[in-house]
């Protein structure tokens, strides 16, 4: 075998496991590829509406959409109730949707529930859980600011109140 | 003179221990014989030694090198160590849901070491982009080494030498010489010796005056066959991370529930769970189980959905059923790459509460059954004769919270409570009851309509592990390739048998790459059948 070809096969291997490098690399750093991230489309999903019909979060396409997962035994989203309902009063005439996102509960255990807070923005069921697996929920409450083209703009674990849920809003309203 | 020429006239390439042509050692002085070459590779230049002036070439021979292979099996093996002190990121035991408190979390628990521990990111050890690439450097020392290796050596094995040179014979560690017996014959005594060579299943290769007996040389690619399985495994370990060639999901199903697989367009339903137990006579012997009994099976009947409506999540599935079937322990349903294993119950849950309802007013008439199904409990149940059965709140996981109200810890039903309106007269009666653990307490002191507990619906819940990995036949195969490569280089040996006329002499000499006791058997039996005047030395080294 001739110079040139050995150089020609040496690079031809070493270029093969430099592919495998970057793609371990790659898959090192996405550990999730389909986890929802800041800055990325939020994955479209529908569930039904407690006491209304079904909802879809493309049909909120044009508003901005704060995306909130809680459940009735969670004392911090209860805390957040309140400040939540606050703001989609003040917000909601100029483009502004709050969506509670119950996790895995009942219709007969939430629905005296949002009574009793007085909550009467937009609440899903999500009976299965299976929208709570897809936006990878850990602890609750967890909150999800999208912007009227659909772009999650910001993730916020943790009791939010008024200011802090004011200052995210103004970033996301049409 | 040109060091890589050999006086046979032969030119060898750079880094060559012994000559292509005719064996002898090159550049050192056989004085003593213990200096012989190394036969490890035949004696032939590592293809990584002849060039190196471009950077490719440099890269190359330092992934050719063994010691560096070594050391970065020592770091990978250190690291991995290191990785084990404290605990990795999804073993900390308590929640830690941003990264700060995973920060937090390290000092906090270990203290300084710990602050370390996370900022060199040993908490994400096997995953991190340094571990990962030294598993990929060792991959590629792998691939780079045996090429360096394999070829020379498989061009030098290719082409016997049978004249070699005096120095290469004297340099095995079986060497033997002696005067030619008298009146003997050159070809007879080959003849002789290829047939004694031939029976102990030895290839024959020879000249006029030269023999060389080989066997097992298929041994020599041993290593490298074993080489290529490894590289097989570690392709199909990196695989995994293809989107859509692994999975590992756990599911809970309650009986009789249809459940969404995350992360797939199926649905699993549990029609049916039970655990069979064995039965005494079924026992060899009588064991005192003091009450107690032993699980002989774990079932659970299920039926695998296909959703044809998954491209919205969360809507109403449109499900097909692709399988159904019995899931027992290390028998998977199994539906295309797709496998669901037996992997968890909870017996004896709380499902429903069953009541009857009765009129204390009137003899305890019973009035009919009410069932609150746990999971999703009825908002109103019609009874018949005019009476309704609201369900006015429900806290699966009672609480008494820190308001002074009633609360919840879980949304699951561990400690139930109930409250419950009783309608009837066409609303002009109304009376509210709770239930709470086992008792039921009225709103009022002489209510006409009383509950009387009936024993509950209890329900199997069944874990459900869901595997898909795509890359398992190419991780077997690796390792089956492996297991075949270290066979060959364990239980052969290449053995390889000179017998040379030099002038008036006659000398033999032996190599094998294992079991030095093997060859000199064969070696003694040769010189005894064919009668050569021969005693053969063995050297402690070659």
């Amino acid at each position: 075998m001739n110079k040139s070809n050995r150089t020609y096969i040496r690079v031809a291997v070493l270029g093969l496991l430099l592919v495998a490098l970057v793609f371990a690399l790659y898959s090192s750093f996405v550990k999730d590829p389909n986890a929802v991230k800041v800055g990325k489309a939020a994955p479209n999903f529908s569930l039904q509406q407690l006491n209304g019909p079904d909802m879809a979060l493309s049909d909120l396409k044009g508003k901005g959409v704060v995306l909130n997962f809680w459940g009735t035994w969670c004392e911090p989203c209860k805390k957040e109730l309140p400040a939540l309902q606050q703001q989609y009063d003040q917000f909601k005439d100029k483009g502004l949707v709050v969506v509670g996102v119950n996790i895995g509960e009942s219709t007969v255990a939430v629905e005296p529930f949002v009574k009793q807070f007085g909550v009467n923005f937009p609440i899903l069921l999500d009976s299965q859980s299976q929208i709570t697996k897809l936006y990878r929920i850990g602890p609750i409450p967890t909150t999800f600011f999208i912007s009227p083209d659909g772009d999650v703009e910001e993730i916020f674990i943790g009791q939010l109140n008024e200011a802090m849920i004011a200052q995210k809003v103004s970033k996301i309203l049409p | 003179m040109d060091q890589r020429k050999c006086e046979c006239g032969h030119t060898n390439p750079i880094g060559t221990l012994l000559c292509e042509s005719c064996g002898k050692p090159l550049d050192i002085e056989i004085e003593e014989q213990t200096a012989f070459p190394d036969m490890r590779y035949e004696g032939m230049a590592r293809r990584s030694q002849t060039y190196t002036k471009k950077v490719i070439d440099r890269v190359w021979n330092w992934f050719s090198s063994v010691k560096i292979a070594i050391g970065i099996i020592i770091v990978i093996l250190i690291g991995s160590a290191v990785g084990t002190i404290f605990p990795q990121q999804q073993y900390i035991p308590v929640p830690v849901p941003t990264e700060a408190d995973v920060a937090r979390f390290y000092t906090e628990t270990y203290g300084k070491l710990g602050t370390i521990y996370y900022e060199l990111g040993f908490h994400n050890l096997y995953s991190s982009w340094w571990f990962v690439t030294l598993l990929v450097m060792l991959g590629t020392s792998l691939v780079i080494c045996s090429l360096d290796r394999v070829i020379p050596l498989y061009k030098a094995l290719k082409k016997p030498r049978l004249n070699q040179h005096k120095s290469f014979l004297k340099g095995q560690k079986l060497f033997a010489e002696g005067p030619m017996p008298e009146g003997a014959k050159q070809d007879e005594l080959l003849a002789n010796a290829a047939q004694v060579l031939r029976k102990k299943g030895y290839r024959i290769f020879s000249t006029d005056r030269a023999l060389m007996a080989e066997k097992g040389r298929f041994s020599r690619w041993g290593p490298y066959t074993n080489h290529i399985g490894l590289i097989l495994f570690l392709i199909g370990v990196l695989m995994r991370s293809i989107p859509g060639f692994f999975m590992d999901e756990y599911v809970w199903v309650r009986e009789g529930q249809t459940v969404a697989i995350p992360d797939t367009p199926y649905y699993v339903k549990n029609v049916s769970y039970h655990t069979e137990y064995w039965s005494e006579s079924e026992m060899p012997e009588k064991l005192d189980l003091k009450g107690g009994v032993i699980p002989k099976s774990f079932q659970t009947d299920a039926i695998l959905y296909l959703n044809k409506n998954a491209d919205l999540p969360g809507a109403k599935p449109d499900l097909i059923e692709v399988k159904s079937g019995p899931i027992v322990v290390n028998h998977p349903m199994e539906h295309e790459s797709l496998y669901l294993y037996q992997s968890g119950v909870q017996e004896m849950q709380l499902g429903a509460l069953n009541f009857n309802l009765i009129d204390q007013k009137n003899g305890n008439k019973e009035l009919g059954l009410i069932k609150v199904d746990l999971y999703d409990p009825p908002k109103e149940q019609d009874l018949g004769n005019g009476i309704k059965v609201r369900t006015l709140d429900y806290f699966p996981d009672f609480i008494m919270g820190a308001d002074g109200k009633p609360a919840t810890q879980t949304n699951l039903p561990k400690n139930p409570m109930v409250a419950l309106e009783i309608i009837a007269d066409n609303g002009k009666i109304s009376e509210k009851m709770v239930y709470l653990q086992g008792s039921v307490i009225t709103q009022k002191t002489d209510p006409q309509f009383g509950l009387v507990i009936r024993k509950p619906d209890l329900i199997d819940i069944t874990g459900l592990n869901v595997r898909k990995d795509k890359a398992v036949p190419l991780i077997y195969f690796g390792s089956f390739i492996f297991m075949i490569g270290v066979a060959m280089g364990f239980f052969w040996q290449h053995r390889r048998i000179w017998v040379q006329f030099q002038e008036d002499d006659v000398m033999l000499a032996g190599h094998t790459n294992k079991n030095w006791f093997g060859l000199r058997r064969e070696v003694d039996g040769l010189i005894e059948q064919t009668k050569l005047p021969l005693t053969v030395e063995e050297k402690s080294k070659a």
